[in-house]
């Protein structure tokens, strides 16, 4: 009798048992599933061409709202010269396709079919329409090469009075607002100077050339991941968490202590 | 003092100091002093030591400072700022940041203690409000206080400013648009105060000079004041037994309140180093230099400017143009009225209060706030305000943090500036008047025993005993609130003297409506007789056994 057989009667076997059979499940349905499926063949055959492919991604998924022609409809704007690079931030950022209309659409996990392919891909669709901005290059957004100290001044001049002093995110009117800056990528925040996306007003080279615009993202990134010297950064929001805390820790940590102080009585002499 | 047993350094340098200085009998007299116990009497506390603490860490920031507006290229270690232009303020306050050993600490804590500072005094504030410590012959300390809380507001925006960071620029220009809006004589006061057009070079080593000088030794002077007059004084005392308007009950200075007082003043010092070490404030750099043109969204002041904040964003566009001269209302109305109305609300309370009661006895013994319904009414009114307005001081993070459309906090947060205390005062007062019901209860018909008992009809009752001593001292220490004797009008239908004209009717009507027994304690309740027994196990008396 091997270790394997006298592990089948062991408690916890059946539960292994059915993980695995869950996890093969699991795995044969992601290769089998439709989306990669379509993905994967176009990729195998050779035969990627770009502006084609597409086509055939934006007329199902995002031709509901934006038309099957990109000229736009009631639901959403025409995409004629919006240009590759607002392809590229709206759908890796998982703003696009929408999954329901509101004031403004929030960054959130991307659509199972979107990868760097596809939305390649859709770029290209969207480019053969009229032009636009195109996707920078990995040099242009790399912080690496970026001055912090002269991006800072920019941002400070151009970006914080909407999305606060460290990209902490703020409140627009109606509902909307600028998102917090953590999780965009470099080229995300390149793309989305040049872009303008939602309420954001578009920073076009000749306002902010390339090379201020990668100081920028150096600031950006540089102070995202610079650790808060003192202490609990408190959101990085400014003077209102630092209120909310002197009152609920502070006043409540003294009141406390003021209890217990004087829970001890002298009794008065009977 | 010289008994055999005191060794001879100690008894002649005592005596030598005493003939001197007459120091043993004023210790004698102050440290057997008495001081009550309550848990809430110490709130004060936590400003007096944040005081303390704030004095020894800004004399330290003072060392490392320097309140210049002069340009300067950064060149020290946080990179992110190098080779920034900057003024001097800001390159020193980021010197002592990241250069001096201890400096970020020092600022913290700094910063901590002046919130706690502020809160501190409010806790205290609103203690001696609701229970009606201010209350003659203590009117004059609690003008003190108003002084004192007022003053610490200034010297908090001033302190603010002193960084030059971007943040404490927001300030300034918020500052410089209410100097300049006043009528008349803003943009005299605008360019004496910044020393020429906004922001000028001068305004940091004024606010320097005010900060670190002319407003704590105000402060000092008026803490000392405080201080000595609630020592002349005498502390008020929570009702309860053995407890009267002639003494006070508690423990001697010497030892046991000083123990108290000293292990307090290490708490506070542990809560406001604990913050200032594991809780990041003000991280001026990441603000950057002031510079006029920029802002950053969530620009907010201090907690105890959030009220003038709030209302200023609920504030109309509103202006009006007088002979050419412009109005700004939309400035000068939140800068001044709300501010107004809680300050001068706060000073002339207690005189107020004693005009409508008629009231002029000293009081001692502190009032619980159930016991005084409309008092305690207007004091949450006024919280409600006030804390509406500091609300939406924070509206725009509201809006981020909660997703909602931040137009909507502005309108919701104008109708509840005015409904709010409404509100509050009506569910106060019902609340007052259900918590004496519930005293009256306790008297009436004691507390739960936990003893269940069945009656031979076969009805099960709890047994009911009178409450424990010192609770119901501390219940029956209710007086009622004191009101204008004789405001009715006589047979003839003549009204007294000074209860004549319209101003004397209102006096009249607000008097009786203040004051008076609400819900007495011993009536009400149909066994007045039965008192000292108070065991509810008598037939006849289901109905309430049943649901007390």
């Amino acid at each position: 009798m091997n270790r394997i057989t006298a592990g089948r009667r062991h408690p916890l076997a059946r539960y292994a048992v059915l993980l695995l059979a869950l996890g093969l499940l699991g795995g044969f349905y992601t290769l089998a599933a439709p989306t990669s499926e379509r993905a994967d063949a176009a990729i195998a055959s050779g035969r990627a061409d770009d502006v084609a492919e597409g086509r055939k991604l934006f007329e199902q998924s995002c031709s509901s709202c934006h038309g099957l022609n990109a000229e736009g409809t009631a639901n959403g704007p025409t995409l004629v010269g919006v240009g590759a690079a607002a392809v590229d931030f709206q759908v890796s950022s998982g703003r696009m396709p929408l999954a329901n209309p509101g004031a403004q659409a929030p960054r959130k996990p991307t659509a199972p079919w979107v990868n760097d392919d596809t939305i390649r891909q859709l770029g290209a669709y969207i480019q053969s329409l009229g032009g636009g901005p195109v996707a920078p290059g990995p040099e242009q957004v790399d912080p690496a090469k970026g001055d912090k100290a002269k991006g800072g001044e920019l941002f400070r001049a151009n970006c914080i009075q909407c999305h606060n002093f460290v990209g902490s995110g703020g409140a627009l009117t109606q509902g909307k607002y600028a998102p917090p800056l953590h999780d965009a990528t470099p080229t995300q925040i390149y793309e989305a100077m040049i872009t303008g996306p939602q309420a954001m007003p578009v920073f076009n080279d000749s306002i902010i050339t390339p090379e201020q615009k990668r100081d920028m993202i150096a600031y950006i990134v540089g102070v995202r991941e610079e650790p808060n010297p003192g202490g609990a950064g408190l959101g990085r929001i400014g003077p209102v968490t630092e209120g909310l805390v002197a009152w609920i820790v502070g006043i409540s940590l003294l009141a406390l202590a003021a209890i217990w102080i004087t829970a001890k009585k002298r009794q008065a002499h009977q | 003092m010289s008994t055999g047993t005191v060794p001879k350094p100690i008894a002649g340098t005592s005596s030598f100091l005493d003939d001197r200085l007459g120091a043993g009998n004023f210790l004698k007299r102050n440290l057997r002093k008495v001081f009550p116990d309550h848990w809430s009497f110490l709130l004060g506390e936590i400003a007096l030591y944040s005081f303390i603490i704030l004095l020894l860490t800004g004399t330290f920031l003072t060392f490392f400072f320097k309140p210049s507006m002069g340009h300067v290229v950064y060149e020290g270690s946080y990179e992110p700022l190098k080779d920034v232009t900057m003024s001097e303020a800001y390159a020193s306050s980021l010197h002592i940041s990241f250069d001096v050993r201890g400096g970020l600490l020092m600022r913290q804590m700094h910063h901590w203690a002046a919130l706690l500072f502020v809160a501190g005094m409010m806790v205290h504030a609103l203690r001696v409000f609701f229970t009606g410590a201010y209350r003659k012959p203590r009117e004059l300390n609690w003008l003190i206080g108003v002084g004192l809380l007022t003053l610490a507001l200034l010297e908090g925006l001033t302190g603010y400013s002193l960084p030059d960071d971007l943040l404490s620029g927001a300030g300034l220009r918020i500052t410089e648009g209410v100097a300049i809006s006043l009528p008349l004589v803003g943009t005299w006061i605008t360019f004496f105060l910044f020393g020429g057009e906004y922001p000028g070079e001068d305004v940091i080593s004024r606010f320097y000079s005010l900060h670190i000088l002319l407003i704590p030794g105000i402060l000092l002077a008026l803490i000392s004041a405080h201080m000595v007059l609630m020592w002349v004084q005498k502390h008020t005392q929570m009702p309860g037994k053995g407890r009267t308007n002639t003494n006070v009950v508690g423990a001697p200075f010497y030892p046991a309140f000083m123990a108290k007082a000293g292990a307090y003043f290490m708490f506070t010092f542990g809560v406001i180093a604990l913050l200032g070490t594991f809780a990041q404030i003000n991280p001026i750099w990441l603000f950057g230099p002031y510079t006029p043109a920029d802002i950053s969204a969530g620009s907010q002041p201090d907690f105890y400017m959030g009220f003038l904040e709030g209302s200023l964003r609920l504030m109309p566009a509103w202006e009006i143009n007088v002979l050419g001269f412009t109005l700004p209302l939309s400035v000068l109305i939140p800068a001044l009225v709300p501010m107004g109305i809680i300050m001068t609300g706060l000073a002339l309370y207690p005189f107020i209060e004693q005009w409508v009661t008629g009231d002029r006895s000293e009081h001692h013994v502190a009032e619980r706030p159930r016991n005084n319904p409309h008092r305690t009414s207007i004091g949450m009114s006024a919280i409600t305000f006030y804390g509406v307005l500091w609300l939406l001081g924070a509206n725009d993070e509201i809006s981020s943090f909660f997703h909602v459309s931040l137009n909507w906090t502005t309108y919701v947060g104008r109708v509840l500036v005015f409904v709010g205390p409404l509100v509050a005062y009506i569910v106060t007062y019902r609340i007052c008047l259900g918590l004496q019901r519930a005293d009256a209860a306790v008297i009436g018909h004691g507390v739960e025993s936990g003893v269940i008992k069945r009656l031979p009809h076969g009805e099960y009752i709890e047994v009911h005993v009178p409450p424990n001593e010192a609770i119901e001292a501390h219940v029956r220490g209710k007086t009622p609130v004191p009101m204008i004797a004789g405001t009715d009008a006589d047979s003839d239908g003549i009204p007294p003297k000074g209860m004549r004209g319209p101003l004397g009717k209102l006096r009249a009507k607000m008097s009786k409506a203040y004051g008076g027994e609400k819900i007495a304690l011993d009536d009400g309740h149909g066994h007045g007789d039965e008192h000292g027994e108070h065991a509810e196990v008598g037939p006849g008396k289901d109905d309430k056994s049943l649901t007390h």
